[in-house]
């Protein structure tokens, strides 16, 4: 498989505010690859950067094995992008706005293959009105459209769903599979939220503080081997007791107050629940977490 | 080519279709029929007002009152107020686009920063073009089918001058030439400062601040402003009243236009280095 970005040691500093720190990450072609991060964690500095929008500092930046900041105009050619929320024209027809960017693209369109393309995004019979009439939604999706109007090879999107109702975000989902499947694009999707990532992602990397916190497969990333549990038991002294008294007591995480963390792996947890109940232990509250959504709950909890 | 031509067209199609452009199209076309008005009215009294002064000297005869002073007084009251028109589009080319954050798409195209810069001031200068072609209009030949032709009288420093109505097409051509030139100079500093600050109103009042600064100092005949005002691009804003005078001063018109024509091509290539290592974080 052929490597379509390679973001090699990249940093950005604002003065003396680092928003970007030697981070590194690989997509490759056919990928819809999840950028992860909490707010303020670098996302949109790197994008930006990927999109020229921004000079890194340090480092490199590769798409389709091609320096950016040699080759920067025939790279463009194949990209497609949203970066943070959609702007366009207000005081021009969404229809008169993709025109100016099938020119600036150097695309000659047809009045049908304008149609098509808003009806993919699910604008038809919007065509004609101004912009700013548009909600948020049909801004993203009209930023869809215009990031797709030269049918690019890779397709960058930060945080698309923002704005979007439960439908919007449904239909995103299933256009940017289709892409990917159909069409054969590469997709970095970013977003703040994991289960979003979750949903779409083949591959990922999780972003903090600027610096690269992991990346991998999602289904490796998001194992059901090692769960982190929690929880919440009545009778505090003898559920102690229960517990090193049996084979859980290596799984035991740590207590604070009532509440009790183990780690294991999905599987255990009914046995365990049935445990407590045999002890005659009350259960007051269950949760559980895989290892990538305790850590991304850490990351968004410190930042709060 | 073929790319700077489709990002140009882009720039052009957004300035007309822009409400904000119509601003300056429909205030010069309102200042000349006012004044018209005005003078179509009161205009003889003001006139005689004006020339007791001379009627000692000599005999004045024929149409004073004609569409070619008209023009002559329009211009010299626009030629003020035309700078604010231009700052209001070109100082929000760039810093407008950026502030509502189509510049993210405008610089994620292949085109470069360059071309991008370039377009948008062609563009300003197309608009400040338009401007003056409805001056030309409105000033110089609707107010010849109202007040009919003759000889211009201007009062200058060096007391009257009097043109001939045969002699004046050509003067007035040259006349709008370097006012195209004086407001181009505004419509490049108002890209400059477009390209650096990231608000649609900043740039625009500084063109003016800067231009009411350099305006003043050049009223005084102070000898520490004498030193700097050949340099200010202001002082030679007006040097199409110079095509008014006999004999014209053709070496201070040439002055004047290599100064403008220095002030354009400095701000267009410091606006082009900086937008080209501009970070866009909006």
């Amino acid at each position: 498989m052929n490597t379509a970005i390679c973001v090699r040691e990249i940093s950005k500093s604002f003065g003396n505010f680092s928003a970007v720190n030697q981070l590194s990450f690989t997509v490759q072609q056919g990928d819809i690859y999840g950028f992860l991060g909490p707010n303020g964690s670098g996302k949109s500095t790197t994008l930006r950067m990927m999109m020229g929008l921004i000079k890194p500092s340090a480092g490199d930046i590769e798409i389709f094995g091609t320096s950016l900041s040699l080759h920067r105009h025939s790279i463009m050619r194949k990209v497609g992008c949203i970066i943070e929320k959609p702007d366009f024209y207000g005081y021009m027809s969404a229809l008169d706005n993709l025109k100016l960017f099938a020119r600036a693209n150097l695309l000659t369109y047809s009045p049908k293959q304008y149609q098509d393309l808003f009806h993919l995004v699910g604008l038809t019979g919007r065509e004609k009105d101004k912009v700013k009439t548009y909600s948020h939604g049909m801004k993203q999706r009209l930023g869809l459209a215009q990031a797709l109007i030269h049918d690019p090879e890779l397709i960058i999107l930060d945080e698309p769903n923002t704005g979007l109702d439960p439908q919007g975000i449904i239909d995103l989902r299933n256009l940017i599979l289709q892409l990917n499947q159909e069409r054969g694009k590469t997709i970095l999707f970013s977003s703040h939220i994991l289960t979003e990532v979750q949903q779409l992602c083949n591959r990922m990397v999780v972003i903090n503080k600027g610096k690269s916190v992991v990346e991998g497969k999602v289904e490796e990333l998001l194992s059901t081997e090692s769960m982190h549990v929690r929880i919440e038991l009545s009778q505090l002294d003898k559920a102690i007791e229960s517990i090193n008294q049996s084979t859980y007591r290596p799984k035991l995480v740590n207590i604070d107050d009532h509440l009790f963390r183990f780690k294991m792996s999905k599987q255990e947890i009914p046995e365990l629940l049935r445990f407590f109940m045999d002890q005659q232990i009350d259960i007051l509250r269950v949760d559980y977490r895989n290892e990538l959504e305790e850590y991304f709950l850490k990351i968004t909890t410190d930042q709060s | 080519m073929k790319e700077f031509k489709a990002i140009l067209i882009n720039e052009l199609i957004k300035t007309m279709k822009r409400p904000r452009t119509y601003i300056g199209f429909g205030v010069i076309t309102f200042v000349c029929l006012m004044l018209q008005a005005a003078f179509y009215k009161d205009g003889k009294e003001i006139l005689s007002f004006v020339t007791q002064q001379f009627e000692n000297v000599f005999n004045i005869e024929g149409r004073v009152l004609n569409g070619n002073l008209i023009c002559f007084i329009l211009l010299q009251t626009l030629i003020v107020q035309m700078p604010l028109l231009v700052a209001l589009v070109t100082g929000d080319a760039v810093s407008g686009e950026t502030a509502s954050g189509t510049i993210r798409f405008l610089l994620t195209r292949p085109a470069s920063r360059t071309k991008i810069v370039l377009a948008k001031w062609l563009a300003g200068l197309f608009y400040t073009l338009l401007l003056l072609i409805i001056l030309g209009i409105m000033a110089l030949v609707v107010s010849r089918f109202i007040f009919g032709e003759g000889d211009l009288m201007s009062l200058n420093s060096e007391g009257l001058t009097v043109i001939s109505g045969d002699d004046i097409n050509w003067r007035w051509g040259y006349a709008f030439l370097i006012a195209f030139l004086s407001l181009g100079v505004v419509a490049s500093l108002g890209t400059f400062l477009s390209c650096i600050l990231d608000n649609s109103i900043t740039p625009i009042v500084s063109v003016m601040a800067i231009i009411i600064i350099f305006t003043i100092i050049g009223m005084f005949d102070l000898p520490s402003f004498d030193v700097i005002k050949p340099f200010l691009f202001t002082t030679h804003m007006i040097s199409w009243k110079n095509l008014f005078e006999d004999p014209i001063p053709f070496q201070d018109i040439l002055i004047s236009i290599v100064v403008l024509a220095f002030h354009i091509l400095l701000f267009i290539s410091l606006s082009i280095f900086y937008f080209n290592r501009k970070d866009i974080q909006s």
